[in-house]
């Protein structure tokens, strides 16, 4: 990974579907860190990972990358944003990891076929491979993202409400792996709602109500003074406010 | 009457039969596994709306050429993808979402082409274009539905790896760089070619539903998308040579015989299918209390 992994944003302001989403968020993932983020419901942070990923743009502002790096970003979208009852098996799910070297067209190596299955492994689904997902409970599937993440071997990990209506043994399990990704110097961001869950796991922590509230270290910002401006802020929302222009 | 008076003499015997018989199969190759990925895609209204969509285009074709396949398959393909590219930009461009901008242009659609078949054409031509004349399809006609479904196999094989994962998973097809709407959009083409060749057999109306009631039947059946579009593919043979039989035996109208079979195919899989059938969730309920 001799890539330069910072996730820099330059007074970024992101609107979805024309609503103001994030105002003017500057700051910086450094290389490595493992970064939690945090707001209210509606707050902008499915729209930050949006922004980051290039599938909306910025109406102000840049996110800044080294050249490359976003096509090797692995995202964990909501477990809502897919329909858990299409027919694919779990192998084959856990394969499309493999998509920057398989693409289209080309089938799986031995090695690649073995690393699929090392992958189930890793999350504690060996011999799920030929199962339908929709025989799956919700934590199962969510071990099966987890795997095709892991097989995309990407220096910059996005988890997008990972933990959300996931069992306690699960979330422990996952809560390892991502660990692991940290302790291998992969950049990991993740949004989350457990606030004791990123006290006790993540070392930074980006508090986000549309606007920054606080970012950095986790002991500094949750601080009861941040997290209720945070709330604040959420109760005055005007979701057809125009997205403003004002300097940063 | 023997099994070969009753299932095979009608064939051998009459050539328009043959050529119905042909004609279907054709259109049960393109049109099932496209219905499969519409389903899948949680578009099965979309395929209605679109072959509605097609009929203003259809009758502008017959208007300037009278019965001519050119005319009215490029009026017909221009008018249905012209809807769905104005229900994809008001999607995109406004809060409204995409069934509802679908319904709403194909409504338009519809109100329109009925309106210039009945002014300028008989009510004839009107049932002609509603229903289809699949025991009077011509050569052209025939060649136009093996083309399309040959084109349509091909075009799905190429790229059925990005169009799946694009119906399962969209944002994940983004993030690795995979062109999401260009197949989108090669797949509406192929979905509005194949209506189009439909029309000419069985109908506007008529079209959609060889291309959906299979797909919908297959999901009581199968587990994975290749199994599903090709389980559909023989759900929409059968129907096609059993309905043709029906119309030939009982004197019924060749299309709407065709779809009833498919959807009598659809009613029992529905009920009696080996996955999430009504039996099958029935039975498994019971075990569980008995556990």
């Amino acid at each position: 990974m001799s890539i330069d992994t910072t996730i820099a944003l330059h007074n970024l302001t992101v609107a979805y579907r024309g609503h103001p989403a994030v105002h003017h968020l500057s700051g910086e993932f450094a290389p490595g860190s493992l970064t939690a983020v945090v707001g209210p419901n509606g707050a902008g942070k499915t729209s930050l990972f949006a922004a980051i990923m290039g599938a909306l743009r910025p109406i102000e502002g840049a996110v800044k990358m080294e050249a490359g790096l976003r096509q090797r970003v692995a995202w964990l979208p909501q477990q809502a944003a897919i329909d858990r009852g299409f027919p694919i098996r779990v192998f084959d799910l856990v394969a499309l990891g493999h998509w920057s070297s398989v693409g289209c067209f080309r089938a799986l190596n031995r090695t690649q076929t073995e690393q699929v299955q090392h992958a189930l492994q890793t999350v504690g689904l060996s011999g799920f491979e030929r199962r339908s997902v929709g025989e799956l409970s919700a934590g199962q599937f969510q071990r099966v993202l987890f795997a095709r993440v892991l097989l995309q071997d990407a220096p910059v990990i996005l988890l997008d409400e990972p933990f959300n209506a996931i069992d306690a043994r699960t979330t422990a399990d996952l809560l390892a792996v991502v660990a692991r990704w940290h302790a291998e110097a992969r950049t990991v961001i993740a949004v989350l709602h457990d606030i004791e869950q990123v006290r006790e796991h993540f070392q930074q922590t980006l508090l986000l109500a549309r606007r920054c509230v606080a970012w950095g270290p986790t002991a500094e910002v949750l601080q009861a003074a941040n997290l209720s401006r945070a709330r604040q802020m959420a109760e005055a929302w005007d979701d057809d406010a125009p997205p403003c222009r004002e300097a940063a | 009457m023997t099994l070969i008076e009753l299932l095979i003499q009608p064939f051998a015997e009459y050539g328009f039969m043959r050529r119905a018989l042909v004609a279907t199969f054709a259109l049960a190759l393109g049109s099932a596994p496209i219905g499969t990925l519409l389903v899948l895609r949680r578009m099965s209204l979309v395929g209605d709306a679109m072959a509605h969509a097609l009929l203003p285009g259809a009758a502008l074709g017959f208007l300037s050429a009278g019965f001519s396949l050119a005319a009215m398959s490029i009026g017909g393909f221009v008018a249905a993808l012209g809807v769905a590219l104005a229900a994809g930009f008001v999607t995109r461009a406004t809060a409204q979402r995409e069934d509802a901008s679908f319904a709403a242009f194909y409504l338009i659609a519809l109100a329109l082409g009925v309106l210039l078949v009945s002014t300028h054409g008989s009510s004839v031509d009107l049932m002609h274009v509603l229903f289809g004349t699949i025991l009077a399809v011509d050569d052209a006609a025939l060649l136009l539905m093996a083309g399309v479904g040959s084109i349509s196999l091909l075009a799905l094989a190429v790229m059925y790896r990005p169009l799946v994962v694009e119906c399962f998973d969209p944002g994940f097809l983004r993030s690795v760089g995979g062109r999401g709407s260009l197949v989108h959009m090669l797949f509406l083409v192929l979905t509005v070619a194949n209506l189009v060749a439909g029309f000419q057999a069985l109908g506007t109306l008529m079209a959609v539903g060889l291309m959906m009631l299979p797909a919908t039947a297959a999901r009581f059946w199968a587990t994975e998308v290749w199994s599903l579009a090709l389980t559909a593919t023989l759900i929409a043979m059968a129907s096609g040579f059993i309905g043709l039989l029906l119309s030939f035996h009982a004197e019924w109208p060749s299309g709407p015989a065709i779809v009833l079979v498919a959807g009598v195919i659809y009613l029992f899989s529905l009920v009696a299918g080996p996955r999430e059938s009504l039996l099958r969730r029935h039975f498994q309920r019971s075990k569980h209390r008995i556990a």
